[in-house]
């Protein structure tokens, strides 16, 4: 189990390394310089393509070194720190340092420490929802299977995760936070500050994310206890004398989790990335929307952060879900 | 061992242990109307073995099933009666089932390595089904049980052995896990549904002593299907043979090995492999297919396969279903053919085809 851990962590870093790299890259070689922004807000907009000025940036914020030095001193500010000049100013990052938003000059760590809560607020509350809802539905619709309830669970569930994801989210948002108060605004509360705001504020955003996403889970889970409640070993369960319920959720339900499992800790890590329409439309200041606005304006660091975030949760998602597999299946724990 | 007798065998009072009256089980299927079983009727009293035998897809294992009420209410049609000491299954609610259920009649399915939990320790596994039926047993006790379960049949260390997962087994100890727990609440009756089909030959014969001895211990009446003659002549005290649904031949074991009566059961002697047989002796399959049971055939089910169809007058096997009545060796003996003297036929053509000593020996027999 140690030497696989170390191994899967290992190869895990390397992904991140890679993916780091390649963010570099596009910025390095791609169409548009990345200095520009930077340049137009201190000219007022008079910074273009091809004027001189946008060379001086270029030169000031290191795109004329080689890449591979660059990266170098990127990825020595995220260990150690460093100290970014732009322009006649200086900026002491400390250890991790992201760098500094090409836009409003902020410490892009700092940022992330900021907004990371959020995004992980709606990635837990929204999973937790839409894991319990999915796997419910799912049983429900597998015992009973092929009956009117089945068919209405699962063709509910296919009308609604072919209305565009959007559409359902902003609906919902103006007709029960604006046109009427049936939820509250939502909005985002630290969890350590007041627990109870915290889960009002974010209770729709949970509620439309975890109904959405619980659709595709109704189908996992359905398809998964279909296939164990016609096991042998549930049929053993039965013959021993033992409950419904009991033969459904410890014998079929335990085994269906597993593929469910692996899925989950998959989705979860994308909901860590940012879910950018969710905190578009609501207007919750989370990771997604931040690393949206930063690609439109080429902010390097701020791309470079929000990339990282999301090779760093599938990442560790994936070592996750392996270590959890090997505790719902025995076989594995041993090999 | 006075723990392990059992206590509700004594609920079979008067009357079999396990009577199946006309039982018949059908499925409807969107090809039509599956007749699985037709109208079985046979009985297992306490401390005898009922060998059931037949071929892949004749309504053995279904009808088994039955007794315990294993089938699905919304995809099987059950009618007829099951009686277990006495007490109806066929129609009864689920809380009778599951009172019954591991409890008073338990099941040995075939396949261990599917019929046990792939993610639950052994120990889990059996203790779990202690508890169901002892409620107020502790999970100690249940465990403490498990183990002597797992000692009773044989596991090496079952102390070390309980937590194992059934991955962890060999295929033996899988099925005398399974074993242990079928008997862990003294059941009265067991259904073991082709317990040695995934075993290998050594092994098989392990667990058929084993099966017996456990038996005679906790003298449980036995309903033991396969379709290994072998193992019927082993260990069976009656023999029920079944084709295509129906019962074709009931009656003791040995009065059926030795005086078999029709021409099915002739062919599943014909093509049992035996070491010690003489090597010209030849190993004869019985041709063509079991009977479709979406559309069975008219008259006798197994007439399309019978070399002996001529030898009835008329058009009867191709018109007249045989009633399953008693034959010329008595009334203990019956058999569904319409075949006159079957057993002149079985000693002149059969015999002499699957065993030439034993044939000359019954020509000794009848000349002296």
């Amino acid at each position: 189990m140690f030497s696989f851990l170390v191994k899967r962590i290992v190869s895990g870093f390397v992904i991140v390394v890679l993916v780091s790299l390649a963010v570099f890259t596009l910025f390095f070689y791609g169409p548009k310089s990345p200095a520009l922004e930077l340049c137009r807000r201190d000219t007022h907009n008079r910074c273009g393509p091809t004027s001189p000025k946008l060379e001086e940036y270029e030169q000031r914020l290191g795109y004329n070194n080689p890449m591979l030095s660059e990266y170098a001193k990127w990825a020595k500010g995220l260990v150690a720190g460093r100290t970014i000049t732009i322009g006649a100013t200086d900026y002491d990052c400390s250890a991790p340092c992201l760098g500094v938003s090409y836009r409003d000059r902020t410490s892009v760590s700092a940022q992330l420490k900021e907004r990371f809560p959020i995004t992980l607020s709606l990635a837990v509350g929204a999973s937790v929802l839409y894991l319990l809802i999915g796997v419910t539905m799912g049983v429900l619709a597998a015992r009973r299977r092929g009956t009117t309830t089945d068919r209405l669970l699962v063709s509910s569930t296919l009308v609604f995760s072919s209305v565009p994801y959007y559409l359902v989210a902003l609906l919902s948002m103006l007709t029960l936070t604006i046109s009427t108060d049936i939820f509250p605004r939502v909005e985002y509360h630290p969890f350590l500050d007041n627990p109870l705001k915290w889960a009002t504020g974010l209770l729709l955003v949970w509620l439309v994310l975890g109904i959405y996403g619980s659709t595709s889970y109704t189908r996992y889970a359905r398809g998964s206890m279909v296939e164990s409640l016609s096991e042998d070993y549930v049929r053993t369960a039965r013959a021993k004398g033992l409950s419904n319920s009991a033969v459904v959720v410890k014998h079929a339900l335990r085994s269906a989790l597993v593929p469910v499992a692996t899925i989950f800790g998959l989705d979860f890590a994308f909901l860590l990335a940012g879910t950018v329409f969710t905190e578009k439309i609501f207007g919750l200041e989370g990771i997604g929307k931040w690393g949206l606005d930063a690609t439109y304006i080429k902010d390097l660091p701020v791309v470079q952060a929000t990339s990282l975030v999301l090779a760093v949760s599938v990442v560790a998602a994936n070592i996750l879900v392996d270590i959890l597999y090997s505790f719902l299946d025995p076989r594995v724990r041993l090999s | 061992m006075t723990t392990l007798m059992s206590a509700s065998g004594a609920a079979a009072g008067d009357g079999p242990l396990l009577a199946v009256d006309n039982l018949t089980v059908r499925f409807p299927t969107a090809d039509g109307l599956v007749h699985a079983v037709t109208e079985l009727s046979y009985t297992v009293e306490l401390g005898k073995t009922l060998g059931i035998v037949g071929e892949s897809g004749s309504g053995k294992s279904v009808s088994s099933m039955a007794v315990l009420g294993l089938h699905d209410s919304r995809t099987a049609r059950i009618a007829g009666s099951i009686r277990i000491a006495g007490e109806e299954v066929v129609g009864a609610d689920q809380g009778t089932l599951r009172r019954i259920r591991g409890n008073v009649a338990a099941m040995i399915f075939q396949d261990a390595l599917a019929a046990l939990h792939p993610f639950k320790r052994i120990g889990k596994q059996l203790s779990e089904a202690y508890l169901v039926h002892h409620p107020q047993a502790t999970k100690r006790e249940a465990r403490r049980r498990a183990i002597q379960m797992l000692d009773r049949v044989g596991i090496p260390q079952p102390e070390r052995r309980v937590d194992d997962f059934s991955h962890q087994f060999s295929g033996g100890m899988r099925q005398r896990a399974m074993i242990a727990m079928g008997l862990i609440n003294d059941p009265s009756l067991l259904i073991a549904d082709e317990p040695t089909t995934a075993l290998d030959v050594t092994v098989q014969a392990q667990i058929l002593d084993l099966l017996q001895d456990l038996q005679r211990e906790f003298n449980s009446g036995v309903v033991l299907i396969t379709h290994d003659l072998g193992v019927v002549a082993e260990v069976a005290d009656d023999v029920l043979v079944m084709y295509g649904g129906r019962g074709v031949e009931y009656g003791p074991c040995r009065e059926i090995l030795t005086h078999p009566e029709m021409p099915y059961t002739w062919g599943l002697l014909s093509s049992v492999p035996d070491v010690h047989a003489d090597p010209n002796a030849r190993l004869i399959p019985i041709t063509g297919n079991p009977p479709s049971l979406l559309d069975p055939p008219a008259g006798c089910l197994f007439h399309p396969r019978c070399a002996h169809v001529h030898k009835v007058s008329g058009d009867l096997c191709r018109t007249v279903l045989p009633e399953l009545v008693p034959g010329p060796r008595g009334s203990g003996h019956l058999k569904r053919c319409h075949l006159p003297d079957p057993e002149s036929i079985y000693e002149s053509e059969v015999l002499p085809e699957i065993a030439p000593d034993l044939a000359e020996v019954a020509d000794v027999g009848r000349e002296g």
